[in-house]
């Protein structure tokens, strides 16, 4: 029953040696493990191998890892036989491996198979010109961007049978092809329809830091030992799982669907949503250009190492915007109060 | 000890026992493939599983410790059931899954009526399947010439694939594959590299692994079973034999915790072809220069008529390795009757001698005591080959926690990591005066063992190594009150027990190297085969095979083998053991003892006893400690030591050299073996190709 | 639909740069040393208060997982290990912030680590996504080469990140085999007690968890146990990453709130149901290994652990398998089945034999060559899978059977029925005359 098989004798190498670049590799790879430890390089011991040998495994190449790694060959064998993505036999220089689980057949996988049948022929069978093999394989984790093929290092995503096709073509007469999806899709978002992650202030920085007035806002209370005994509510174990009342963190400085959901508002702010779709959105831009006009509030003693940035904003959106998160007094006599919290003082580190 | 309840009965076990153990404790009884007490656990065949009350699903009794369970919500100790409707229906699904892909071919498996899944099946089993698919089919694997497979009959319980591993130290099986196709294999189906291999066969619960010399020539229930021992190595592992009416049909290891454990070698099992041929079954008389046969009368009178007409200075006696106590007694009653002082029972030159006492020649540790060792140093001796089974204790200790193990002598793969020291004698000077940094792991060391062999011991220095090694042991401190740390590794079944006798040359005698290089004129050779008895002499060989005694011999005196007497044997712990009678001697071959009686009447010499009870009764007059059966009787490790100590002497340069040069080939029965010449080669194969 | 803001992975669709620099515009990296400052209970007890539940598929809360790692070293080194084997049929998700926000993944396992004492961690990565290991790796370099992390990084945290690469196995996604793997052997899982927490990598305290829960660790420390907690439904909170994979007019990966019902998750961000919300058939709502649910059932139905489970299947890791009336449900799962016999390690018995006799029986079933008490044997077979297996895949093995059977008996029957109805010549048996 067993597909895989080992390659026939007369296809196996007569010796196996690391290049100088294996050999590199290797030593970089062991160092990642701790001393003694050797083995745990094993599978990317036999990637670089597989790939030095052209796409697949000889058995020189199973006892040459085996003897870098000072590991019994059988161990290296079982590991090399344990996992699909060795191949034992030779492949094509274009090696497939079509995605034939139920998100990409359900997605139309089984016209992507016809091609390959029609084109390549039978499973772990090498063209005449040893340019394609193809190999049915189990689900690659592209779903969204189903069906799809794995080509050597790389993944080609919502196929069609002419896209395939075409691609196949380009592959075989060497034109260069494009990874990813056939279809102009970026990664996984809905093709043509993204609704989400418009908002700008996402990107432009303006939410670095807004965080941090929450902590400003505990620190507070934390002189009367309000927080001392907020802390010591926090549920324990499983039962943090719920959103029991006391929390000690809950605090009206953030805007969570939470908190709006309380004052009686729709979890999600309708106006946000609204403003959320409009890309041109400027909200509170002005906010922020009154942050800028002030020194970075963290920038002396900033725990980002983004030194080249002179203006932290905070967000717009967050009331309060325009106390700076982190005014540095304030914080540390609240960070003091609380044993086993050490601030750097001397701002060392950052 | 934590309290548990198994089925409703309470017990009281240690807290680190598993639930199979506990269960066991209880009386109750858990199926199980993959779990195996002396491997470590797997966990996969899911046979064994049981019921703990408050978990969600069934789990591994093998797996599941005592300590893991919760108590009941008032404290009550934790409750399992090993029979509930849940625990069946669950052991009934996994027993079907083994079944589905297993062949139906038990009438033609050899493993037909001692399988364990057999038996289970009959338990758990339903006699109709549900399967309706194809069976799976696995090519057969070649494991080499000890083990035959028949891979469909494999149920993945990796016994095989962790004894090798684990136990005999030698990484040469494994899975490979995965799921459903998984197969058990070695690299590329090469010889399996283990003197222990065989084991395997034994292990495998199903008949996925047989013993290929034993294929298809008997069922186990047409065999009667002899307790006994092996006399292959000086272990002497605790075995069973297995005879079909005057044939000797397998050999099976015994559970002696004291010794082998479970265990036994490759040629301990599979000699058993050597117990047939080659055998000498009537007496022979050399008459111009060629052998023939002859009636026990003429041989005793040929004999006789020598001995008369020859000096009691010019007769001498040696005694081979794998003759028992009761035989050698008798040869030594005769040789005093005799008044012939030329005994010796060390052929191959070792000298060791009662004279420094018990102590100086006993392996004082003990095999069991070896795990209690926390630094080891070996000293010109090869125990994989000299004596497999203590190394694979040597390589459990340090499987359970690394001692320093260091090596003097030849730079072998003993299957654990040692430190080597260097070649020979020079070596163990230079550690003794502590340019070896091991001296300190020595001396640093609470119970320090020091494992002394024939290759330091078996040549003519021999006697200042020893007395080196016992000033070493010593120094640091090796033997002390509650631990003996001297020990001497044997590699004769008979030689402590001739020690024991006194079996070495009285006042003015000669060696057995002297006798055979021409020192007699009559010399008597009780099965000593491994010394080569130069021209002149004439030679009288007691034996059972045709090796090399037998054709240096004058008058052949046909013998027993160990499974065809009742034979004590004293292992190199000095531990004495009783061989039983198996099977009986082919032709007019007899037992040793009795041979030796009725040619002491025609000597005119009558030994003073008509049964082997009366000689026993006489033997353990003499010496009382052979009375005391599986038994250690310890020696005074003190006085030995210092007696050794206080030679002194000047040891030689020569390296030392393990006298087993073939592990398969060590003596005559082995010799006769088709299966050891086989595995014989086989190593010798592989030792060229791991040379290359 | 959750708002922008409350949204982590800002990044999911690659829109723009993964790189450090951008990533930091996004918020990561952000006062991290800040919160380390804040001791590693409290960090501990944040994560526990934020009610995030594992996003691996078993849904055990994160924050409880850490704090079983011992207190005090006992002279082990204490390991993370993250898995990013994600192999299970129908998700994506972990890809995505691999390739796209490999900086929060980064942050998180720095945290993480600081929580539970690890000085080193690693990042199991799937064998097939090369590409993505290369992007983890080139972040993992800025990282390094930023002093974000390292023997002697800014944070004052020593603390090493090593990216390892599998190479084809879905059971390498179980915790103890993800282990065995990393140590170089097969990816067999282990027996478990002794728990990874106590008898991990290398023998030492480690604890397995899955990218996207670590991922978010840094945002939920920023922003608050309570932000997180305020999203979703009880004891289901917090954002998540869902994969619509299937008959869904756009496929896509998206994050929402937990508990958003299944219709608002596609109509909202996939476009809707193929044909209409009357030609929904099914949806296996968590990866492949979870029972399907017949739309009836699941239209309506928040898409949350409980709920989920109260309908006999789970949310697994959000990967929502949808399936149209087009679709021959027999096959689908039976290609399922397929996958789980391919993926099986084959140590212990109930699944090695049980899950090719599954496959084959069904395989059978889809063409109707079958008999009708099949159906009930298979349904045998599958509980004596289910609960028998050293881990959890024999479960996921049997489940998605079992959910067949639940719902769609019928077809099974009719397959059968109709096969029997039109004799194919090579299996008519012939009497003897």
């Amino acid at each position: 029953m067993a597909v895989r098989k080992l390659a026939p004798e007369e296809l196996q190498p007569e010796s196996f040696a690391f290049s100088s670049e294996t050999e590199a590799f290797a030593e970089q790879q062991i160092a990642k493990y701790p001393p003694g430890r050797q083995a745990s390089a094993v599978i990317p011991l036999l990637w670089k191998a597989q790939e030095q040998a052209g796409g697949w495994l000889p058995r020189k190449a199973i006892e040459a890892v085996a003897a870098r790694l000072d590991m019994p060959i059988i161990r290296v064998m079982e590991v090399a036989t344990f996992y699909t993505m060795f191949n034992l036999e030779p492949v094509g220089k274009y090696f497939i491996q079509f995605c034939g689980t139920t998100p990409c057949v359900l997605r139309g996988a089984g016209d992507i198979k016809k091609v390959l049948e029609k084109r390549i022929g039978e499973q772990n069978h090498v063209t005449a010109d040893g340019k394609f093999s193809w190999l049915e394989v189990e689900c690659l984790g592209a779903c969204c961007n189903a069906p799809m093929v794995q080509i050597n290092d790389d993944y080609y995503e919502d196929l069609t049978s002419e896209n395939f096709e075409k691609l196949l073509d380009d592959l075989a007469a060497g034109r260069p092809v494009k990874t990813g999806s056939q279809i102009g899709r970026n990664r996984s978002e809905p093709h043509d329809a993204v609704k989400t992650l418009q908002d700008p202030s996402l990107y432009d920085g303006s939410q670095i830091g807004a965080w941090r007035k929450r902590f400003e806002e505990q620190a507070q209370p934390a002189a009367t030992g309000e927080a001392a005994a907020a802390t010591a509510t926090v549920p324990e174990a499983a039962k943090a799982a719920k959103p029991a009342a006391g929390r000690a963190i809950e605090s009206d400085a953030a805007d969570t669907p939470a908190k709006r959901a309380k004052e009686g508002e729709a979890p999600v702010n309708p106006t946000d949503q609204k403003e959320a779709g409009d890309a041109s959105r400027a909200t509170k831009v002005e906010a922020r250009t009154e942050d800028a006009a002030k020194p970075a509030p963290q920038s002396g003693k900033s725990y980002v190492a983004s030194p080249g940035k002179d203006a932290v904003p905070t967000s717009p959106t967050t009331p309060n915007a325009g106390t700076p998160p982190a005014e540095a007094e304030t914080r540390r006599d609240g960070s003091e109060s609380k044993p086993g919290v050490t601030v750097d003082k001397d701002n060392k580190t950052s | 000890m934590a309290k548990i309840i198994v089925d409703g009965v309470e017990v009281d076990v240690p807290a680190e026992y598993t639930l199979l153990q506990a269960a066991e404790a209880a009386g109750a009884e858990v199926p199980r493939f993959c779990y195996h007490e002396r491997l470590s656990i797997a966990g996969n065949c899911r046979m064994c599983l049981v019921e703990v009350k408050g978990a969600p699903k069934p789990v591994a009794s093998c797996a599941w410790g005592v300590r893991d369970c919760r108590p009941g919500p008032n404290g009550e100790p934790p409750e399992i059931s090993t029979k509930s409707p849940t625990v069946k229906k669950a052991r009934e699904g996994v027993m079907e899954f083994l079944l589905i892909n297993h062949p139906l071919d038990c009438p033609i498996c050899d493993q037909g009526g001692q399988c364990d899944l057999q038996d289970q099946a009959m338990a758990y089993g339903v006699d109709t399947s549900r399967y309706h698919e194809n069976k799976r089919a696995v090519t057969d694997k070649y494991l080499g010439p000890l083990v035959k497979t028949s891979m469909n009959r494999c149920i993945h319980c990796t016994r095989c694939v962790r004894f090798t591993a684990e136990v005999a130290g030698v990484p040469d099986m494994g899975a490979i594959w995965r799921g459903e196709d998984m197969e058990i294999t070695s690299y590329l189906e090469k010889a399996l590299g283990s003197e222990l291999q065989a084991n395997i066969a034994d292990l495998c619960p199903v008949g996925a692994l047989t013993h290929k010399p034993e294929a298809f020539h008997f069922r186990p229930w047409e065999l009667t079973k002899t307790d006994s021992v092996d006399v292959m190595d000086a272990v002497g592992s605790s075995i069973r034999v297995d005879s079909r009416g005057r044939e000797v049909m397998r050999i099976l290891p015994r559970v002696n915790e004291s010794v082998n454990e479970e265990w036994i070698t490759d040629k301990t099992r599979q000699i058993v072809d050597g117990l047939r041929l080659q055998r000498l079954d009537r007496p022979f008389v050399r008459e111009n220069g060629r052998l023939r046969p002859a009636s026990w009368q003429e041989a005793f009178a040929t004999i006789a008529a020598k001995v008369k007409g020859t000096d009691a200075k010019k007769i001498g006696a040696i005694v081979g390795d794998l003759a028992a106590v009761e035989e050698m007694f008798a040869l030594k009653l005769l040789m005093q009757s005799l008044d012939v002082t030329n005994v010796d029972a060390r052929q191959d030159g070792t000298v060791l001698s009662p004279a420094y006492g018990r102590g100086s020649y006993l392996f004082n540790t003990t095999i069991p005591g070896i795990e209690d060792a926390d630094a080891i140093l070996i000293v010109g001796s090869n125990p994989r080959f000299e004596a497999s089974l203590v190394n694979v204790r040597i390589r459990k200790r340090w499987r359970v926690a690394p001692p320093p193990i260091a090596l003097i002598g030849e730079n072998v793969d003993l299957t654990y990591p040692c430190e080597y020291l260097g070649a020979g004698a020079d070596t163990l000077a230079e550690l003794a005066s502590g340019r070896h940094s091991f001296l300190e792991k020595l001396k640093g060391a609470e119970r320090p063992l020091i494992i002394v062999g024939h290759g330091a011991l078996a040549r003519p220095d021999g006697l200042a190594i020893l007395s080196a090694v016992a000033k070493l042991a010593r120094d640091v401190n090796a033997v002390k009150d509650g631990w003996n740390g001297f020990s001497i590794l044997h590699t004769a079944a008979s030689r402590v027990g001739a020690l024991d006798l006194g079996l070495v040359p009285g006042e003015g005698g000669l060696t057995a190297q002297q006798m055979a290089s021409g020192g007699v004129e009559v010399l008597f050779n009780l099965g000593a085969d491994e010394i080569d008895i130069a021209p002149g002499a004439f030679v009288i060989y007691q034996g059972t095979h045709g090796d090399r005694g037998a054709h240096r011999a004058d008058v052949i005196l046909p013998a027993a083998t160990y499974t065809e007497k009742s034979g004590t044997y004293v292992n190199t712990e000095g531990r004495v053991q009783m061989a039983n009678r198996a099977a009986f001697a082919p032709g007019e071959a007899r037992e040793d003892w009795a041979i030796l009686r009725a040619l002491s009447e025609v000597l005119g010499h009558r030994l003073p006893f008509d049964s082997l009870n009366a000689l026993r009764a006489k033997l353990y007059a003499a010496h009382p400690h052979f009375a005391a059966i599986d038994t250690v009787q310890p020696a005074d490790g003190a006085s030995a030591i210092q007696a050794l100590a206080g030679i002194g002497g000047t040891p030689g340069r020569d390296a030392f050299v393990s006298p087993v040069k073939d592990f398969y080939l060590t003596n005559p029965i082995a010799r006769a073996s088709g299966v050891m010449a086989e595995c014989s080669a086989l190593a010798r194969e592989l030792k060229l190709e791991a040379a290359e | 639909m959750l708002h922008d803001r409350d949204r982590i992975f800002t990044n999911l669709y690659g829109f723009h740069s993964p790189d450090l620099e951008a990533a930091k515009m996004r918020g990561a990296w952000d006062g991290t040393k800040f919160l380390l400052e804040k001791g590693r209970d409290w960090v501990i007890d944040e994560m526990k208060a934020s009610g995030l539940r594992g996003r691996g598929g078993a849904g055990f809360p994160t924050g409880l997982k850490w704090s079983f790692m011992p207190k005090q070293s006992d002279g082990r080194p204490h390991y993370l290990v993250v898995n990013a084997d994600e192999s299970e049929p129908g998700t994506c998700k972990d890809r995505e912030i691999m390739r796209n926000d490999p900086h929060l993944l980064i942050e998180g396992c720095l945290i993480a680590s600081f929580a539970m004492g690890a000085h080193a961690a690693y990042i199991y990565i799937r064998g097939e996504y090369i590409g993505e290991k290369h992007a983890l790796q080139r972040a993992v370099d800025e990282a390094y080469a930023a002093g974000l992390i390292g023997k002697n990084n800014i944070h004052g945290y020593p603390f090493d990140l090593y990216v390892h690469h599998g190479a084809g196995a879905y059971i390498c996604g179980e915790e103890t085999a993800l282990l065995e793997s990393l140590e170089g052997k097969k990816g067999m899982p282990r027996m478990k007690p002794p728990f990874p927490a106590n008898m991990g990598l290398y023998g030492c305290p480690t604890t397995v968890n899955n990218v996207e829960s670590i991922a978010v660790a840094g945002t939920i420390l920023r922003r608050g146990a309570s932000w997180f907690s305020g999203i979703g439904r009880p004891n289901n909170v917090g954002t998540k990453l869902f994969c619509v994979s299937g008959h869904v007019n756009k496929p896509c990966n998206v994050e929402e709130a937990m508990g958003l019902t299944f219709r608002e998750l596609i109509d909202t961000h996939c476009g809707g149901i193929r044909g209409g919300w009357d030609n929904l058939l099914a949806v296996i709502p968590g990866g492949s290994s979870v029972p399907c649910v017949p739309a009836d059932q699941i239209i309506d139905a928040p898409m949350d652990f409980d709920t989920l489970r109260n309908l006999r299947s789970g949310l697994g890791t959000a990967a929502v398998i949808v399936m149209d009336k087009s679709t021959d449900i027999v096959r689908a799962i039976a290609r399922i089945s397929y996958f789980y016999k391919h993926e099986s390690c084959g140590q212990c018995t109930p699944c090695r034999e049980g899950t090719g006799w599954m496959w084959r029986v069904l395989n059978r079933m889809a063409e109707g060559r079958a008999q009708k008490r099949e159906i009930d044997m298979l349904l045998e077979v599958s509980t004596q899978i289910e609960g028998h297996t050293i881990c959890a895949l024999g479960d996921a093995a049997a489940w998605p059977v079992q959910g067949l059977i639940r719902h769609f008996r019928h077809e099974i029957e009719k397959r059968i029925d109709d096969y029997a109805a039109n004799p194919h010549s090579e299996s008519v048996m012939i009497a003897a005359e």
